[in-house]
């Protein structure tokens, strides 16, 4: 297998025996070529199940799972697994082999020469972020990071389409998933996997998944969509609970500004006459004024200090700038903690683009 | 005051030259004795400990009767075997390869029961079949309690191979039998302390193989 591979699950079943309730229940769910699809739901919502059925670690008990439209069981067991990267909790590393020996597991059972594996290796250290001397060292020796890194280039190596991950980052601390997650978002850009991960923390799940698939207790499906419609529009009562508070807040971390429309803002060009200053702030309502040369914004000052003409020299810099890509969040941020409570939007090369309020804010995610 | 050193001496040191040939032989038959049974032993436990790992009802069982053999004084085991198989190497081996099994079953299960689910469900997800998991993941985890049973089993035995020579199977034991029979002290000397000796050595063996073999061991100790 190469290239891309969507997977996609057909009234998928799973009933345990000496169990009623299924575990999952006739699940439909379609994971598309290329995308992070992240499973998140409370313990007993199955997750982990459907996972573990995808490479068959666990069988169904009715139902069909397919890669590219070929059902997962038409392959050898071996085959197939050896072709779907795995990436579990607390990583499941081999801790009697060395960190290189780990990352090229599946190369070598894939019969792969030497030769090749080691250049592989090599390069997953490089795309993973490690150093190649960490390559001779056992997983004993390293940090949980470290080795949350060795399991996501272990899962690589043999660069298959598909990635499973089951709950890869709950044993790590907080500062370390936060940055472990970007890595993976930064790692997904390049790599174009179709990634499926399992996950208790929707936090997590908002951030990483292109789509969001809310299970309740027994794998029913409450909701499959993309973050930013499950916040705006979580499908029933249990997944606006799930949500958990500051859904509106979760929102803004998901639209960037280039979103939404920002304002003009008060803003005067240097040496434009004092009244005209005067005149463009009553407009705005604001007891400030922007100051622009050549289409960048030089910083601001007090309509009070105004005198003849606009100056160029003693403004007060912006406290929040921000780009095209930052988010409303971000934005947000830095609009509560100014004087002008503004935001001002530069594009890429600097350029003043207009400002942003919290009203152009609320306006964006309404 | 000072006695010459002669038959009546605790040790007669003439003696031990005189009986190198025979040494050397007791030695020899101390060691295949001691490999014989350990080795059986070892093959005998691994295909009980593979059965308790893939039915482990069986554990149960196994182990009651791998501790009901323990629990036989071996002078008792011998004496009941001796009717049945004679005197001589048999017996001994039969007597003594039962007496490795529990120490062999117990730490080969235990040591593959201690593998972390993380590393198994790892190895299986990545496409490991199940004897070569068992193989290169199970058993190689295992290998520090493994070799720790063979380490105390080993010890255990050329201990015991000493009370074997009872059913007449040589080694360091003959000599003490022989001392004791005509009241001599020199044999009984020389055969306690070469068995000392060989017991010592051999679990110093262990502990180098136990480094070699395990390396990753010390890197855990090391690390974070």
């Amino acid at each position: 297998m190469s290239g891309q591979a969507a997977i996609e699950l057909t009234r998928l079943t799973k009933r345990y025996p000496g169990s009623s309730a299924p575990a999952v229940d006739a699940l439909d769910l379609v994971v598309p070529a290329g995308e992070i699809v992240a499973l998140v739901g409370p313990s007993g919502c199955g997750k982990t199940t459907i996972l573990k059925m995808i490479n068959r670690l666990i069988e169904p008990t009715e139902g069909v799972i397919a890669i590219d439209g070929r059902p997962v069981n038409e392959l050898p067991v071996h085959e197939l697994r050896r072709g779907i990267g795995y990436v579990i909790q607390h990583t499941g590393l081999f801790p009697h082999k060395t960190i290189g020996a780990n990352i090229g597991t599946v190369p070598r059972l894939l019969g792969w020469d030497k030769e090749r594996i080691r250049e592989r290796v090599e390069e997953l250290v490089d795309i993973v972020g490690l150093e190649r001397e960490m390559l001779s060292r056992y997983p004993g020796a390293l940090s949980g990071g470290q080795q949350q890194r060795v399991g996501v280039a272990r899962a690589l190596a043999a660069d298959p389409p598909i990635l499973l991950m089951d709950e890869p980052y709950s044993a790590v601390d907080p500062i370390v998933r936060a940055r472990l997650q970007d890595e993976l978002l930064d790692l997904q850009r390049r790599v174009h996997k179709t990634i499926v991960l399992v996950t208790h923390d929707v936090d997590e799940a908002i951030k990483l998944g292109d789509r969001v698939v809310i299970l309740d207790v027994g794998g029913r499906l409450e909701q499959a969509a993309p973050p930013a419609e499950v916040l705006a529009q979580p499908a029933s009562d249990f997944v606006a609970d799930f949500l958990g508070d500051e859904r509106g807040l979760k929102r803004l971390a998901l639209i960037t500004i280039d979103e939404i429309v920002p304002g003009d803002g008060p803003v005067v060009e240097v040496g434009d006459s004092a009244d005209r200053a005067r005149t463009v702030m009553d407009e705005h309502h604001v007891e400030w004024i922007g100051v622009c040369r050549d289409q960048r914004l030089l910083g601001w000052m007090w309509g009070r200090d105004l005198d003849g003409t606009v100056p160029d020299t003693d403004l007060r810099p912006f406290r929040a700038v921000v780009r095209p890509d930052t988010t409303l969040r971000t934005a947000l941020d830095g609009i509560i903690g100014s004087l002008t409570n503004v935001a001002v939007v530069e594009d890429v090369d600097g350029r003043y683009r207009g400002m942003v309020r919290v009203e152009e804010i609320s306006e964006g995610v309404r | 005051m000072l006695a010459a050193n002669g038959p009546d001496s605790f040790v007669w040191w003439a003696w031990i030259p005189d009986h190198a040939d025979d040494i050397r032989e007791a030695t020899v038959q101390h060691l295949q004795l001691t490999f014989a049974s350990v080795s059986i032993g070892f093959v005998i436990a691994m295909a009980m400990a593979m059965t308790v790992l893939r039915w482990r009802r069986s554990y149960t069982p196994l182990a009651a009767v791998a501790g009901g053999l323990y629990s036989i004084p071996s002078l008792a085991l011998f004496g009941l075997l001796v009717p049945i198989t004679g005197l001589g190497f048999r017996t001994a081996l039969i007597a003594l390869t039962s007496y490795t099994l529990l120490i062999l079953l117990r730490n080969i299960v235990e040591g593959v029961d201690a593998v972390p689910q993380a590393v198994k469900d790892a190895a299986d997800g990545m496409g490991y079949e199940p004897w070569r998991r068992f193989v290169a993941v199970d058993l190689r985890l295992a290998t520090p309690a493994i070799i720790g049973g063979l380490r105390v089993a080993t010890v255990t035995i050329i201990g015991l191979v000493t009370i074997a020579a009872l059913v007449g199977t040589g080694g360091y034991g003959a000599f003490i039998n022989d001392g004791l029979s005509r009241n001599f002290s020199t044999p009984i000397v020389v055969g306690g302390a070469l068995s000392i000796a060989m017991a010592v050595a051999f679990d110093a063996v262990f502990v180098v193989l136990q480094r070699l073999l395990t390396p990753w061991t010390r890197a855990e100790r090391g690390g974070r």
